[in-house]
Order: structure tokens, then sequence, then C-alpha cells
């Protein structure tokens, strides 16, 4: 008895022993896809089944183990076969495993169709964020985490949708059929929402496909089921759903935010514009590797703080960050970043933590040397 | 004893010194040799999985950088797979193998000795590397001890080529050992001893044997490939030459499924040993435990691809993949089957061997389960790189393999050391790890059905309370194993005198030796009837 | 178990030459093996031409004779465009999608400049999907048959020419075909273990 229940009733215990009970998710959800619907039955399914298996097979075990003992069935039986028996415990395995087999063959036939859909868009895994690419649609963007640092290292109370928020969500439409193409820009990593039943791995060079159908609005959270790296843990995914009418205004925003982007990079900036500007772009997107003061990761990632790039020579330290180093972690920020961010993230890199070069980059400076 | 047998002890002299062990031909002191450095990749693994659980125990990052659990998770499986598992099998197949078919050693014993001296080599590269990286020399590997292409090619840090090196000595050392087994099963069985009247843990490993000289040279390969990639031009792995990344997780699949079975047949021999003894029952399908242990390798071979549902393979191939995996239940669960009815109307007694492959059966089932849940394709979509594939294969590498290492050593214990270890601590020992075994991986259950992906150093507040729990449970587990390490060299030391025949129900020829076996046992074949 | 004392002699002598045997027998399977796991190379190259499994379209092909065009029915192909790492080109289609009939010979074009200081080599990439569509999308000219060299600043018109397998099944209506560009091995300059040490020690540049 207390083999077999033994797991179960210590995890009831200590489950019970909790006041916040509600928090606690035993089971996978249903999700809102037809993809998630019909994972989420199978799953039942055969849980259910081996359930029904398991008490079955453990029954026998305990009632075994409680009365053939040596004290209360002191003569030991002598057979050691039984053909009958033999055959039936093979033959209705075979039988069951059918029984599942069907409906889950049903349910992935389903899922692979992924034809005649209403939009498509590229998703692009990076080492550590996500690129979403509407084809068709003149918008794209990168999608970082943004949960601040100083909750990960336990300096700020860590807020409810910690790990799982990011910058620029990935917006779809509601009951259209969205077809996602994955890639990958450097390592293997996999897209993956768990309420859209949606997990495909994106692969560098090639591309795999999947799509979804969302019926109704609303916000649904995933992260990279891939090892990708040392980040690979902090590159979520958020996906929002919008109404047919909202999605056409987001599009337009998105639109008009890159126009005004560009824009920026036209006019000439202050050093408190640079300054305050670059701040939340080095946060966003330099701060993970760099550390918020500048300091970096010994031995895996550089400090940025009175080092020499960021007080030497500018164009050098221009080339760094809109080339990259190549054969090192550090990406080319040039494909990535615009011409204002650039200018302000330099700028800020030059000033912060006691750099003080007094230097100021302009987005100009950025465009000429790209 | 009778005098036959005394005089034969007394006269039973040992090579002495550090020589003794440096160059032994001898399969018990081999044995003893696997057995002892399996036990200590257990402390050293289990204390880089304690690391990763004290750093899980809450969200937020409190202990390690992200880049060093990478490297702590690869190492901890690493070292787990080819440190801890398959090593503590050869050492009891070198142990058990002659005794059991009544031959005086092994059939090559001095290849015997090089297979295991490869073993400290391989890891003191692969732990150098660990230390290394500690004191900031660069990073020791962190990709997984899967080593997906290009993250380890491409993107591998420099110890990657140590380790490369290390698991071409890791392979070689397993290689020459499975070669030994078989040439010893083929060649050396007591005249009368036929196949069929074999013990069927000399069945399991014969079987074994033949998987490891199977698929350790397609691993071989691919490191071999990789290195190439890596350094001579070559792009195996690489998209820009016309390579392929997913071609290298084929490659390694095609090798890391039969790996898995390799790490489970030996413990399905051992449990078929055990339960019989103390159900005082002849084993139940003796010829059925045959053929399902040769369908289950034979099986092996053509299910690896479900490893690689999400890399986008047609939907053909999804199918076979689901339908090959699925059949693999059936044997399995013959197996559970007639273990069960083995102890069935039998005459029970628990000592803490029959505690620990009781908990087997009942805990690798509980593994299987999940197994056959992971195979089902579109729920795999949702159980992929999550922790429910992580507590899969737990229960059936911990609860399961490392269950009936533990089951065996006890179980022999008596037989190569001639003392009964302390049973009220080898209970004592079973329940609490038994206990946290499962406080530490239920849990990864309910995470990974509620999304949490594998691999990760911190996680979303959703997971803490299981998280928490685990951790618990990992450090109860992990400071229970100091109690078996206390019992075994207790036993080693001294004890209640053991029988020849050790346990009431115990049947095979290395139950009609003296206990301790001497130093050279069987050297004349005995007849079997 | 019942045991007896048996003629030593006799089992020694076979043992000895039958292990000789099968140590040779299972060298032979270890080394089979080895070659085996790199058979799987070609073998696998060789099925997923076969099939189109991951989307690998095959090498050029040529016709000796004018497929038969299959006016009834339209295929639409959308186009897209990668850039490996950070590579400092730009890359992009000419036209973002296209509508054809199988059996037709079509042209399209990519754009690729660099946008670098240096003459660069690179390498493109295609990939089809759904990957079981590469099998029935046939090239006749491409520029990922070779390496592509641009120097500095340069852009370049960069044409493919492919037929659709009229016997592209059926549900089959909407392909994609994406082109990744990587920098070729030659140009690809990896900084050497000491070289990326002295980057990352006393913190500092």
């Amino acid at each position: 008895m207390r083999a077999v229940s033994r797991p179960l009733g210590l995890a009831c215990l200590l489950l019970a022993s909790n006041p916040s009970f509600a928090d606690y998710q035993l089971n996978l959800k249903p999700g809102v896809t037809s993809f998630s619907q019909g994972a989420y039955d199978i799953h039942m399914i055969v849980m259910w089944i081996c359930v029904v298996i398991g008490i079955i097979v453990y029954g026998a075990m305990t009632y075994s183990i409680l009365n053939h003992r040596k004290s209360n069935h002191p003569n030991p039986a002598k057979f050691d076969d039984n053909t009958t028996v033999e055959i039936l415990w093979t033959v209705i395995p075979v039988l069951i495993l059918l029984g599942i087999a069907v409906p889950a063959t049903k349910v992935l036939l389903a899922m692979e169709d992924t034809s005649n859909s209403d939009m498509s868009i590229k998703v692009t895994g990076y080492q550590w964020k996500w690129h979403y690419d509407y084809v068709g649609e003149d918008v794209s963007f990168f999608s970082n985490l943004s949960t601040p640092i100083e909750q990960i290292k336990n300096q700020a109370e860590k807020t409810e949708n910690y790990l799982l928020e990011v910058d620029n969500k990935i917006v779809i439409p509601v009951n259209k059929k969205v077809r996602f193409l994955f890639t990958a820009n450097d390592v293997i990593h996999a897209w993956w929402v768990p309420a859209l039943g949606v997990k495909k791995d994106a692969i560098p060079g090639f591309i795999n496909e999947s799509w979804a159908e969302v019926p109704e609005p609303g916000i649904y959270r995933g992260q990279c089921a891939e090892l990708c790296g040392a980040n690979h843990g902090f590159m979520p995914i958020v996906l929002e759903a919008k109404s047919e009418a909202d999605y056409v205004a987001w599009l337009d925003s998105k639109k008009a935010e890159k126009a005004a982007a560009d824009a920026s990079g036209d006019k000439t900036w202050t050093m408190e514009e640079l300054m305050a500007h670059g701040e939340t772009a080095y946060m966003t997107s330099c701060a993970a590797c760099h550390q918020p003061g500048g300091e970096g990761i010994p031995n895996v990632f550089p400090g940025l703080k009175d080092s020499a790039i960021a007080i030497g020579d500018v164009s050098k330290h221009i080339d760094v960050v809109v080339n990259g180093v190549a054969g090192t972690g550090m990406q080319a920020f040039g494909p990535q970043l615009n011409d204002a961010d650039l200018a302000a993230i330099i700028t800020y890199e030059r000033n912060a933590w006691g750099n003080n070069t007094g230097d100021m980059v302009q987005p100009s400076d950025i465009k000429s040397a790209r | 004893m009778n005098a036959v047998v005394e005089e034969h002890l007394n006269h039973d002299h040992k090579p002495t010194g550090i020589g003794r062990w440096l160059f032994s031909t001898n399969h018990k002191d081999i044995g003893s040799m696997y057995l002892w450095f399996a036990f200590t990749m257990f402390f050293i693994g289990g204390a880089l999985a304690l690391i990763i659980r004290a750093e899980l125990f809450q969200p937020g990052m409190q202990i390690v950088e992200p880049e060093f659990f990478n490297q702590l998770t690869t190492l901890h499986g690493l070292i787990m797979v080819f440190g801890v598992i398959m090593p503590a099998f050869v050492g009891l197949a070198n142990w058990q193998l002659p005794m059991m078919i009544g031959a005086p050693d092994m059939a090559l014993p001095r290849m015997n000795n090089w297979s295991f001296w490869l073993l400290p080599a391989a890891f003191g590269l692969l732990i150098a590397s660990l230390i290394m990286s500690i004191m900031g020399m660069g990073s020791a590997p962190n990709f997984g001890w899967t080593f997906y292409a290009p993250l380890s090619t491409t993107y591998g840090p420099d110890s990657t080529d140590y380790f490369i090196f290390s698991v071409h000595l890791m392979g070689i050392s397993s290689v020459m050992g499975a070669i030994n087994v078989i040439a010893t099963i083929m060649n050396m069985r007591a005249p009368g001893m036929n196949y069929m009247k074999m013990p069927i843990f000399v069945w399991t490993w014969f079987i074994t044997a033949y998987l490891l000289i199977a698929v350790m040279p397609v691993l071989a390969g691919a490191v071999t490939m990789m290195l190439t990639d890596r350094h001579f031009g070559t792009s195996f792995f690489d998209a820009a030459g016309g390579g392929d990344p997913v071609m290298f997780q084929h490659i390694f699949w095609f090798f890391g499924h039969p790996e898995v079975y390799i790490m489970i047949l030996p413990a399905f021999g051992i449990i078929s040993q055990i339960v019989p003894t103390f159900a005082r029952k002849p084993l139940f399908g003796y010829s059925s435990m045959v053929y399902a242990t040769a369908s289950i390798a034979f099986l092996s071979f053509i299910v690896w691809a479900h490893h690689m549902f999400t890399t986008g393979m047609p939907v053909a191939g999804e199918l076979f993949f689901m339908y090959s995996t699925m059949l693999i239940a059936v044997p399995t669960g013959v197996k559970v089957f007639n273990w069960i009815s083995t102890m069935w109307k039998g005459s029970l007694t628990f000592e803490t061997p029959m505690l620990f492959a009781i908990a087997f059966i009942f805990l690798f089932t509980m593994g299987g389960f999940t197994g056959l849940m992971l195979c089902i394709v579109p729920a795999d979509f949702q159980y992929h790189d999550t922790y429910f594939v992580v507590a899969h294969f737990h229960y059936v590498l911990v609860t399961g393999a490392a269950f009936s290492i533990m089951a065996a050593v006890y179980y022999w214990l008596p037989k190569w050391t001639g003392n009964m270890y302390d049973e009220k601590l080898g209970k004592l020992h079973f329940w609490l790890t038994c206990i946290s075994a499962n406080v530490l991986f239920f849990p990864m259950h309910f995470v990974g059905l509620a999304g949490m992906p594998r691999r990760i150093p911190d996680y979303a507040l959703q997971f803490a309370e299981f998280n928490q729990m685990a951790s618990i449970g990992a450090f109860v587990f992990g400071f229970s194993q100091l109690i078996f390490l206390y019992v075994v060299i207790k036993c080693v030391r001294g004890g209640k005198k053991a029988t020849n025949e050790v346990w009431e129900g115990a049947k095979g020829l290395e139950f009609e030796l003296p206990s301790p076996a001497p130093f050279h046992s069987y050297t004349t074949p005995p007849q079997v009837k | 178990m019942k045991t007896v004392q048996s003629n030593q002699k006799e089992t020694n002598n076979n043992q000895a030459g039958d292990t000789g045997l099968v140590i040779r027998k299972l060298l032979l399977l270890v080394a089979f093996m080895f070659g085996f796991g790199y058979a799987l190379v070609p073998l696998y190259d060789v099925f997923c031409d076969v099939t189109g499994l991951n989307g690998k379209t095959g090498d050029k092909i040529s016709f000796t004779k004018a497929p038969i065009v299959d006016e009834s029915r339209v295929v639409r192909i959308t186009f897209l465009a990668s850039l490996n790492e950070s590579m400092p080109w730009s890359f992009k289609p000419k036209q973002s999608f296209i509508e054809v009939h199988p059996g037709k010979p079509e042209t399209i074009y990519y754009i690729a400049k660099n946008t670098s200081n240096k003459s660069m080599t690179g390498q493109a990439v295609p990939s089809v999907a759904p990957g079981l569509a590469a099998a029935y999308f046939q090239k006749t000219e491409c520029f990922c048959f070779t390496e592509q060299e641009l120097k500095p600043g340069e852009e370049k018109l960069m044409p493919v020419t492919f037929i659709v397998d009229s016997k592209l099944p059926e549900k089959m209506n909407e392909l994609i075909l994406s082109y990744t560009f990587f920098t070729s091995n030659k140009t690809n300059k990896k900084l050497t273990p000491s070289q990326k040490l002295s980057l990352n020690q006393d913190h500092k540049l």
C-alpha cells in the first residue's frame, strides 16, 4: 500500500500544506487552438489508460506484497510459466496501443496541414531574442526579454510575468489561419507557445512551418525550448491575439513607429536625449551580457566600464557595435538596431559608469559608418 | 566450509601493493575498481546536481551565472550516463559473469584492465575542464550531454575538443568491455550450461554487449565529424558548407536511443535475479524474458527520431517513429508482468535488495508510462524539452537503473566480502532514498506540463513551489547516499559472516562458492546438469 | 544446479581458438558500425534528395525535353531572405511572391549588397517549406549553386530559374522558398583561442 500511494500521498500532503493551492498547475491546459486542444485530448486519453493499467498492475503487486509474504504464505508455489496468460498480456497491450494510435494519428494529421493560410510571419531565433517579420507587410522587429535585470538578481521584487514579458509582442489577428515560418540566425532554437500548442525548432539555414488559428483575443506566453547558449532561459515569447480591427490598427502603429525611428536618425540629438535613450536601449539590448553596471561577466562577457574600447577611439567603438566581433559572442547590432538606437547606446557606454569621455555620437555618424 | 575449500582460501594469494590494482587481470578486482569508480563519480555528478537544484530552489539567479549553469547540466549528464550507470553495470558484469557461468575469469583479462583504466583518464579530462572553468580559464562543455550542432561545433568552447577526446576514450573502453563480455559468455560457459540455462543477468548483459558494439562506434563517428567540422574544414553539420544540423541529431540519436537501453537492460537482468530469490520461486517465463529483452534491443534501433519530433519531420516519419516506439511497451510490459508473476504466490521477504527491486518495478513502470505519453506525437509537442521529459528519464534512470545497481550491490556484497551488510542501515538508506527520489522527481511532471522548459537556470513564478519541493528532495536524496557509502565500507571491513548461499532462496553458480568468493574461482569449471 | 568436476583440458583448448574468432568478428562489426556512422551522411543526403525531407532542394537540374505546363493550376511561391549571424550584407528578394503554373520555367531575382568595407564571399543555402515540396522544386539556375563574391559596396542581382513539377501534390499550393546567406568559410576568419582569451581577461577590451 505504502509503495503505491507513497508518491501521490506525499505530493498531496505537500500541496495541501500550502495555502495558495490554486497556483499549482498540475496538468496540461487545453489552450485556445485546435492543436492545443488536440494535444490535450490525446494526453488525457493516454494518461487515463496509464492510470487504469497502473491501478491493475500496482494493485496486483500490492496484493502480492501483503498476502504472499513468507509469514502468511510460507509455501511458495512452483509455477514458472502459463502460456495462456502470457499470450493474453502480449495481445491485450497491442490492442490498447492500437486504440491509442488511431486517435493520435487523426490529431497529428489535422495538425500538419499548413495550406490555405491567411497570413505568414517569419520567426527567427537569435541568441537570445526573437525576430518577427510579417511577410508582405513592412513590419519587422525584435522581441527582447523586458524583465529588469534587478529582478533577476534579486535586487528588486519580481513582478507577475517575471521572465515571460517582452518589449515587442508578436501580434496576430483572431480567426485567421496564421502560418509561422521558423528559422534561426545562429544556433538551433525552438519557438513554443503552450496555449497555441505550437512548438517547432528554429534551425539556421532551414525553414520550418506551423500554424495557429486563435478564436478569441488574449495574451499567450511561451519560451524558447531548445538549449541555445547562456541565455536560453531568457528569451520568452509573448503573443497577443487581437480582433481584426485592432490588428490592423496595430500594424499601422508599427509602421508609424518605424517611420519615426528612421526619422529620428536625421535629427541632431542633445547629450541628455542620447543618454536617456541610450540607457533604455542599453538595458534592453546590451545589459544581459555586459550587465547594467557595465562590469560584464569575468571571462565570459567583457566589461565596458573603464574599457579601452569605450574610452578610446570612437570609430573603433562604433565598428565593434555595428559590425560585431567575428568569432566571439558579440553580434553585429547594425542590422538589429536603427541609427538612433546605436548612436544613443554608444554615447551612453562612453559616458556612463564613470567613463565620462564627453563624446556624443549622432545617428548620422552611425549612418556614415555603415 | 569443507577442508578443500579452506585450504584453497589459505593459499588464495593476491598480488600486493599498488601494482595489484594498476596491473590487475582479475575480474573481481577490476569489478571492484569499476564499482568504486562509479560510486565516486556518483558523488561528483550528484554534487553538480545539488548545485543545480540549489540554484533552482527559488526564482532568480542566486548562486551561479547562466553560462556556468549550462556547464553544470552538461557535466552532470555526461558523468551520470558515462561515468556512473555504465561503469557500474560493467563492474557488476565483471564480478558476476564469470562466477555465474562457472568460468575462472573474463576471456581477455588484460584488455579488461585497459578497459577500466581508460575511464579515469577520460573523466580526468572532463572534470579538468570543469575545474579550469571554475579557475577562469574558459568554459567547460556547456551544450548539454546531447551536444547538438551547431551549438557544440561552431559555437562550442575550446574545451569541446577535450570533450571529444574524452568521449573517444570512454567509447573505446565500452567497446573493449563489450567484446570481452561476448567472448566470455560465448566461449567460457561451464559444460552443460547451454544458452537457455544461463542466468538471466548473463543474458541481459550478452544482449547489452551487442548493443554497445553496434552503437558506440556511431557515437565515435559523430564526435569525429564534430572534430573535423571544428578544425579540419568539413561541413557535416554546418549549413554554410552544405551540411545539416538536423543530421547531427539523427546520427546522435541513432546512438543515443540504444544507449538508454544499454543503461536499462542489465537492470532488468538484476531484478530478474533478485525477485526469484526473495520470492523463493523460479523466475516466471524465463524464455519470454530472453525474447522480450532481445525484442527491446532490436526495436531500440528503429525509434531514434522520437527525440526529434519538433525538428520539422514529415508526417510519415513522425507516424513511423510513434508506432515503433509504442511497440516497445509490449515486451517491456511482458517483463513487468513476469516479475509480478514471480512474486505471485511466492514466499516473500523484504530484505534491502528486495526493497530496491520492488521499488524498481513500481517506479520504472511509472517512467514507462510517461515514456508512452511522450511518444504520442501531438502530445509530445507540448512535452518536448520540458521538465516532463526530465521527470521521465530520471524515473527510468534513477529509480530504474540506479536503484537496480543499489539492489545488486546489497544483493551480492556478502558474496564479495564474506560479510553481511548492516540490514537496519540498508533499510534506512532505502526508505530515505526512495521517498526523497519521489519528492525530487515527481513534481517535475507538474512543472513540465505547466510549461517549464528544461535546461534553464531561472524560471517564471508559477513554477516556484514545485521547484522548491524538488530541491528539498534532491538534498535529502544526495545526503542519503552517504549512508550507502557507510554501509558498503562497514561491510567490507567486517560484519556477520555470510554463508555460501547468502540468501535463503538464492540459486546460481555464484552461490555455490564460498563467501567471500576466492580470488580465483572456478579455475576448474563445474559440470552443470 | 548440480555441479561436478569436469575435464578441464578439453574446455581450455576449445576456448582459445573460439575466442580469437569471436574477437575478430566483433572487431569487424565495430569497424563496420564506425563506417556505418559515416555512411549515414551520404545516406541522409540521398534520402533527403529523394523525399525532400528538410526542404533541401537538389542540385542543378537540366531537362532533355520541355516539361508539360499545367495551365489549370496556380501555385503561389513566397520568397524569404535571411542572413546568418552578423553577415554585413543586405539581402532581399526582388519580388515578394510569384504565382506560377507547374511545368513552366520562371526566373526570379534576389538582390544582395555587401555593405562592409572588405571583399566577401557568401554561400546561399536554400530551404523550401513544406519540406516535402522540395522534391518538386527544380532549379535550372541558382545563385546558390556557387559561392558569390561581392566587393565592398557592390550590389548584385541574383537570379533563380526554376520549374515546379506538375506532380506537386494537390494540397500544396502555397510554397515558401527561403535563402540564408552564410559567410563562406573562406572569408570567415575565426579568432584563435588566445585572441579570444585576450578579449576577455581583466574585464577589459
